[in-house]
């Protein structure tokens, strides 16, 4: 690399400010698109929720599978988690009648409560399971973590006969959940996720989680405590999955513990594998394209899961990297490196000194 | 609970427990050559119980005919997921196989959705009477597939142990490199598995139906994991192993059924595997391992 691309460098606080202004710009875009559909609008709201949910559950499952390397099938436990603990402490408030009263101003701090106690109760689980399950590696990992997901589903399905009261509601579901989750509060929500995954990624603890992936041993030998970090990083990941159950429950207004089956664990695996194991930027974009690409070929929504599951075969068979492989995609290092290719064919023009293509961003960022 | 009560369970479990420890010998097979958790190997189950069905309720077939066309397909299909889609991630990461095979699995059961249809399918049993056992009744169906699992077993065992492609198996599974150097024919051995595995299946879907008598899309996902569940704690790559660990989990399920916990069944299969993963990683008959650096 010459030293004309690594020249131009954005400070932080900078790169900052432009992501802030971008996110901002998404938010209006996306704030003026369903305002500006009409009768429509009400439809690819409901859909723009959805896609905010996935998003937080690929990212969140991307960080144990993709940056730690363990496969964990239990994602839908810790959602199914998140989501009752969520949606049992709303509908203990008075939320509903705000919501109904049209006070939505209101309710922002109840969300909050919400979220933060379903990121809590689901980290605990996170913590309760990961201590045991990841003393174990690969396939057995995988089956561990499967059995623990079952047990929750089946503890949330048949919990009320053994405190004898109604707790969960069993297999008739638990339903009149405020609904809390509105455009603003995913939009909200999924950004700040997105930036917690970001920041504790770039953090020490998140080079440490990565250096265990790529040689666990080699990891341990060079002093990082890889059972604190194998830990941290499935709670954290566990806590954000019990976040998106949390918003989930605010938007669908009932929870079925069948809705939280293996399946499910699935669905958001097969999300971050297209995407690119290690990836954030692929996991976003899966998300998205997985959720909305059913809806738009409603038709065909037979084939959905034949086609989701010949994609993981072909994928695997044809490109084990997934999408975007590990790549992912940094705002301010591609500013960075356009300046720099354009202050290249500026020299280039006066006097000619070459100026490779600039380091594509290789950072975690968004 | 009284004692014939208790012992009718328990053949009840030893039932459920033979077709458990069928499945779970191709678990154990396909895992101790490849070390692949193949998940697709309970949906193979599932096929196979399709083909009896469609064999012996739509086109009448006598049941000796239905089991050998189910096994035939049963192998078919287990050699073609092995050629189609583990051959070529051969030299890849587990990680990628593992995926490869929930991809496999979940293909199969959404295929047969669209095939065979969402709902399920049931047939007239194939084995009928029953007779008493002292105060107990016993039913013929659970006395067939108990001795068939048991007989299998042995079979197993022996064309492990004593036959040249048993001892290529061994061989692969120990070191797969060495074994290619001696002249062992690597595609050739890792199919043989998958085609034992995949028959064993068969006859296990063969057994499954006699029991149940129904067949569904998704039946094979649960019966697959806890066929797995029963391998590993039997020990895994063990063949008595997997079937202690079949009985030990359809014996575990017909008790917890029988004090009335039958909606925790699922729950305390997983709660026995977490603690024996725990205390004991290598299963009741595992070999201890070394890890290497």
């Amino acid at each position: 690399m010459d030293k004309l691309s690594k020249g131009f460098r954005l400070k932080t606080p900078v790169r900052y400010i432009i992501n802030t202004a971008v996110t901002v710009l998404i938010w209006a875009l996306l704030t003026a698109f369903i305002s500006g559909s009409g009768i429509k609008g009400e439809y690819y709201r409901g859909i723009l929720i959805t896609v905010g949910i996935n998003i937080i559950l690929a990212t969140s499952l991307n960080v144990v599978c993709g940056y730690l390397g363990q496969l964990p099938l239990g994602h839908a436990g810790f959602m199914a988690v998140g989501a009752y603990a969520g949606a049992i402490f709303m509908k203990s408030t008075p939320a509903a009648t705000l919501l109904r009263a049209g006070n939505h101003a209101a309710v922002i701090p109840y969300v909050i409560i919400a979220v933060i106690i379903s990121a809590l109760v689901a980290g605990v689980f996170g913590l309760l399971i990961g201590i045991p399950a990841l003393r174990l590696k690969g396939d057995y990992l995988a089956i561990i973590t499967l059995g623990f997901g079952e047990i929750i589903r089946v503890v949330i399905t048949n919990i009320d006969s053994v405190l004898g009261f109604k707790f969960t509601y069993g297999a008739s579901g638990l339903a009149r959940i405020p609904k809390f989750t509105s455009l603003n509060v995913i939009f909200v929500f999924t950004a700040i996720c997105l930036f917690l995954i970001h920041v504790f990624m770039k953090s020490r603890h998140g080079r440490a989680v990565l250096s265990i992936r790529d040689n666990e041993i080699a990891a341990e030998s060079v002093g990082i405590n890889t059972t604190f970090y194998k830990t941290t990083a499935f709670v954290f990941s566990a806590m954000l999955a019990g976040v998106a159950g949390c918003l989930y429950a605010g938007y669908i207004g009932s929870l079925y513990p069948s809705n939280f089956k293996f399946m499910k664990s699935i669905e958001i695996l097969v999300m971050v594998v297209l995407g690119g194991m290690g990836s954030m930027l692929g996991s976003v974009i899966s998300a998205v394209v997985l959720t909305i690409l059913p809806e738009m070929l409603r038709s065909f929504s037979d084939y959905r899961m034949v086609v989701y599951s010949l994609a993981l075969v072909l994928m695997m068979i044809f490109r084990p990297k997934g999408l975007m492989g590990t790549y992912d995609f940094s705002l301010g290092s591609s500013i960075e490196s356009a300046v720099a290719w354009m202050r290249g064919l500026f020299r280039r023009k006066g006097g000619g000194s070459p100026a490779g293509p600039a380091d594509d961003g290789k950072e975690a960022g968004r | 609970m009284s004692f014939s009560l208790l012992i009718a369970q328990l053949i009840n479990g030893l039932q459920t427990g033979s077709v458990y420890a069928l499945v779970a010998l191709g678990y154990s097979m396909v895992y101790g050559i490849i070390k692949l958790l193949n998940f697709a190997h309970g949906d193979i189950i599932m096929v196979g119980a399709y083909m009896t069905y469609y064999a012996i309720a739509s086109f009448a077939l006598p049941p000796a005919v239905a089991v050998v066309l189910d096994i035939a397909a049963s192998t078919l299909l287990g050699v073609f997921v092995e050629k189609v889609a583990y051959t070529p991630l051969r030299s890849a990461p587990r990680l990628s196989l593992l995926i490869t095979a929930i991809g496999v699995s979940f293909l199969l059961e959404n295929g047969a959705q669209l095939v065979f249809g969402a709902g399920q399918k049931s047939m007239d049993p194939m084995i009928t009477g029953s007779f008493m056992m002292g105060r107990v009744n016993v039913s013929y169906t659970a006395i067939v597939t108990i001795v068939v699992s048991v007989a299998r077993m042995v079979l197993l065992t022996f064309v492990v142990n004593k036959t040249k492609a048993g001892k290529a198996m061994r061989a692969v599974s120990e070191d797969m490199g060495a074994a290619q150097l001696m002249g062992i024919s690597l595609n050739r051995t890792i199919s043989m598995t998958f085609a034992i595995g995949s028959a064993l299946a068969g006859v296990g879907s063969v057994l499954y139906m006699c029991a149940y008598t129904q067949a569904s899309p998704t039946m094979g996902s649960m019966l697959g994991i806890k066929a797995f569940v029963a391998a590993v704690l039997g020990g895994i790559g063990s063949i008595p192993g997997a079937m202690i660990g079949g009985f030990t989990i359809g014996i575990l399920e017909a008790l917890v059924a029988a004090v009335g916990l039958s909606m925790w069944k699922d729950a305390a299969v997983f709660l026995v595997l977490i603690v024996v993963l725990l205390f004991k990683p290598t299963g009741f008959m595992g070999k201890k391992l070394q890890e290497k650096v």
